[in-house]
């Protein structure tokens, strides 16, 4: 295994991909390992397959997602060294990543690394979240990209967000029952929003794609709740229905075999924190991203952050961002002058802007309020892997605990295998609001290596061959 | 100038937090400082050995009386701290092993003191019912243990409180010291505390204490032991395991995750207070445990750290009246074996504090030893 490498990008989704290019096609010593089996991301997953071998699927995706093709055969055709199916489970700010292939661990080290590690759906701790047959859109927008497949029975799709138009328009599309929509998004939203309008006039194809969702679910006779609140999913033991209210204030309840949820997505910053860069918090949208200059670079200057993992500017900007870390990290390294490195980041930038243009409106609109953590019922789980309650936290703010890391010793909250990824957003929101301070002040879980499993045989398969000289005896 | 309290406390670890407790009990006024929470650095995130077992000779009375306050910490503080008297056992893994096991066995005799009790191959199997062919047999001490450090630290922290202590935390730390009279003037940002007494239980940041405002050198390595956990197996071990000639404490917790350190260490960062973790020593670790426990090589581990101690010469901590001015007092450089000694710490300082002097024997543990030259006569102990 070649462990030194110029750059090692982490993640073959669209910025991945444009970054590895790039770097590649400025001379730089390049490997792209991600945990996928296929390059895409999650936005095109299984996009060659989809393409060679399910060709309906492939027209009932779209166009979006075909475009990914383009990217993917860009990447194949560049002969970047790939390693697909690999785990980053550390990196260190002298460029060392420890990762998992095929079982095995080992350690390489970058002269830079880009991460772009994406985004993830955002947790959504509300009522019956636990129960099965509940999952994320997203999420199974993702199955049905990988295994063509879809929900079981009566489905209903509850949340925010322009995924949950779409994989509602999809989902049906490929034969799912989808008995209704249920989105949070108020009149009210819509009317501060209308002050974005202007600049999202530039990136007005996102506009007309969301008013032709709305559209096809009309046509389909899908019925879209509008402006629904306090959702909760019913059931012992499994997801039977769904309850909410209306902005009435009546409350109603949907039979459902399986609920989909989206809260929107949210920066995947489990590298960026175990790296104990500095974060910001974006006060819409209600996630923590990583503080970076134009090029993607973070506080720590080894690595540069790029894509979704870098604050949510989707699929298109992130293919901008790839490219220009890439720029940067040529220049850092030697093969790029800063001259050279201006003159073509500005088309980049331009395109960037372009793309970006639409979030501000996007972000307004679509704000996170399925889950609002400090309205969580105390019996209402956050902590899935340790089972930890609202009201456990609740007790143990009361009880002198002043942030997630405090939490962490009192009461195994974000201790358990996901390392904070399902409960870090809301433990923080839920504490700052019992405190009645800022989240930033709250702070987040300090995320400690592995961020992924690694087994203690792989471990010490990674030992120094020759045995270390055994301590005295104490004495 | 007013007197604000009786003893200022820097440090708010388990050996500021456990000083602070005996002194308020017996109705002292006093205030802790930390720049931290309690628990954040090595008193909260060690592996939780209460251990007497393999004590340095100096150690063993001091960790002896320890244990019979952690046997009774509810009395004290409220709180078991997660105290579990599991046992600790020292594991050979070689009949040479074992013969200097037995050795070890007589010299804590010859002290004194029985807990450290030689078994062989069955009684072995009996205690480590998994244990690989290879071990011949160990060195148990049964009352020992393991404990939760954060909850442990958390409780006398609680305690304190509910004593009146001051905390003044999160904050600044002890950023001045001056002498203004016959009393101490401890300056925290804006704040100013003055008493006649002070107690150093900065831990690994207590020799720079000692050095910046008392003058006092010791020569204190900051070392980053790192340890980790796993995710949780069905229940097999009940005692804390650690072999004769390798480094390894392995224990597994109620919850089923197993808890491995032993003393491999990772590079500190005491400005930053923060510390990098070499995985390669990891490797090492996870080969050592799957060489005494091969059915575990599947087993995932979930999270890795290093806490950051601070280490002396002669790996003993100090515990010490000043050498140089009244009224200031000093516990630290545990060099990663105080979580056990905290509450009779705690104890020593307050009966050095109050009454001027203790039973327990703290001859070796004084600050000026350091500056003794080698053969030279030892110096009278400073506060016994």
């Amino acid at each position: 295994m070649k462990t030194e490498w110029d750059v090692v990008v982490i993640g073959a989704g669209p910025a991945g991909l444009t970054a590895a290019t790039e770097a590649a096609g400025l001379g730089l010593d390049t490997l792209v390992v991600d945990e996928q089996p296929a390059p895409g991301g999650q936005i095109y997953r299984s996009v060659e397959a989809v393409h060679t071998r399910r060709t309906k699927d492939a027209a009932l995706l779209g166009p979006d997602y075909g475009h990914g093709l383009d990217l993917v055969r860009r990447f194949r055709d560049a002969n970047i060294p790939y390693w697909p199916e690999t785990g980053v489970w550390q990196v260190t700010e002298d460029g060392e990543l420890g990762i998992t292939r095929a079982g095995e661990a080992g350690l390489l080290k970058a002269r830079r690394i880009i991460a772009a590690a994406g985004a993830q759906e955002r947790p959504v701790p509300i009522p019956g979240w636990t129960l099965p047959g509940v999952m994320g859109a997203g999420g199974a927008q993702v199955l049905f990209k990988s295994a063509g497949m879809i929900p079981r029975g009566r489905t209903v799709i509850a949340g925010t967000g322009p995924l949950v138009l779409l994989v509602a328009g999809q989902l049906s599309d490929a034969g799912a029952e989808i008995a209704a929509v249920l989105d949070t998004v108020t009149q009210a939203d819509y009317h501060m929003a209308a002050g974005h309008l202007f600049s999202a006039l530039k990136a007005s194809d996102y506009v007309l794609k969301g008013l032709a969702m709305m559209v096809k679910l009309r046509r389909r006779g899908i019925p879209v709740h509008a402006g629904v609140r306090a959702v909760s999913v019913t059931g012992s033991d499994r997801a039977a229905g769904v309850a909410y209210t209306d902005p009435k204030g009546t409350t109603h309840s949907l039979a459902a075999d399986t609920v989909l949820l989206h809260d929107g997505v949210v920066p995947s910053t489990q590298l960026t924190r175990q790296l104990d860069c500095t974060h910001g918090w974006h006060h819409t949208q209600r996630y923590w991203y990583p503080v970076t200059d134009a090029w993607g670079t973070t506080s720590c200057e080894t690595l540069a952050v790029a894509g979704d993992c870098a604050g949510i500017t989707g699929a298109k900007a992130a293919e901008a961002s790839g490219r220009l870390a890439a720029l940067d990290t040529a220049t850092r390294l030697g093969r790029l002058s800063a001259v050279n490195r201006e003159r073509r980041a500005m088309a980049l930038l331009a395109f960037q802007r372009r793309h970006t243009a639409v979030r501000p409106l996007l972000d307004q609109l679509y704000q996170p309020r399925l889950s609002l953590p400090a309205g969580t019922p105390d019996d209402t789980i956050l902590c899935r892997c340790e089972e930890v309650t609202a009201g456990a936290i609740r007790a143990a703010v009361a009880d002198g605990c002043l942030g997630p890391n405090q939490l962490k010793a009192f009461t195994r909250c974000g201790m358990g295998p996901c390392q904070g990824r399902m409960c870090g957003l809301s433990v923080a929101e839920l504490i700052a609001a019992e405190r009645r301070v800022p989240v930033m002040q709250v702070g987040y879980y300090r995320i400690r290596p592995p961020i992924k499993p690694v087994t203690l045989g792989a471990l010490a398969a990674m030992a120094p061959t020759a045995p270390a000289p055994p301590d005295p005896l104490d004495t | 100038m007013a007197v604000s309290h009786d003893v200022i406390v820097i440090g708010a670890g388990l050996q500021g937090c456990s000083t602070a407790v005996h002194l308020a009990r017996r109705g002292a006024r006093v205030v802790v400082l930390d720049r931290v929470f309690p628990g954040r650095h090595a008193s909260g995130v060690n592996a939780g050995g209460v251990r007497r077992l393999g004590r340095h000779p100096a150690e063993i009375p001091l960790s002896v009386a320890s244990l019979e306050i952690w046997a009774r910490l509810p009395e004290l503080v409220g709180h078991d701290g997660g105290f579990r008297a599991t046992g600790q056992v020292k594991i050979a893994e070689s009949d040479a092993e074992m013969a200097r096991l037995e050795q070890r066995a007589a010299m804590v005799r010859d002290m004194g003191f029985g807990h450290e009790e030689p078994i062989g191959r069955d009684e072995l199997r009996r205690v480590v019912p998994t244990v690989a062919q290879h071990c011949v047999g160990g060195l148990i001490s049964r009352a020992d243990g393991f404990a939760s450090p954060y909850h442990t630290t958390h409780a006398f922290h609680r305690k304190a409180v509910t004593l009146d202590v001051e905390m003044a935390l999160d904050g600044p730390g002890a950023t001045g010291i001056d002498r203004v009279g016959e009393h101490w003037q401890v300056a925290s940002g804006p704040h100013r505390f003055t008493a006649p007494t002070l107690v150093n239980t900065a831990g690994a940041w207590g020799a720079g204490i000692a050095k910046r405002f008392f003058d006092e050198d010791v020569p204190l390595e900051i070392e980053a032991p790192m340890m980790m956990v796993t995710a949780p197996v069905p229940h097999f071990l009940d005692p804390v395991v650690g072999l004769a000639a390798r480094k390894l404490s392995f224990k597994q917790m109620p919850n089923g995750t197993l808890v491995i350190g032993g003393g491999h260490r990772g590079t500190p960062d005491p400005d930053r207070q923060t510390t990098r973790l070499d995985f390669n020593k990891y490797g090492i670790s996870a080969e050592t445990v799957l060489a005494v426990f091969p059915h575990l090589a599947q087993v995932p581990v979930n999270r890795c750290w290093a806490g950051i101690e601070g280490v002396t010469p002669d790996d003993i901590p100090v515990i010490s009246e000043s050498a140089v001015h009244p009224g200031v007092f000093h516990a630290f450089g545990f060099c990663g074996h105080g979580f056990q000694l905290g509450p009779v710490v705690g104890r020593i300082l307050s009966e050095l504090i109050l009454d001027g002097g203790t039973n327990l024997p703290i001859h070796p543990f004084r600050i000026d030893r350091f500056a003794i030259a080698p053969g030279s006569p030892v110096a009278p102990a400073s506060a016994t």
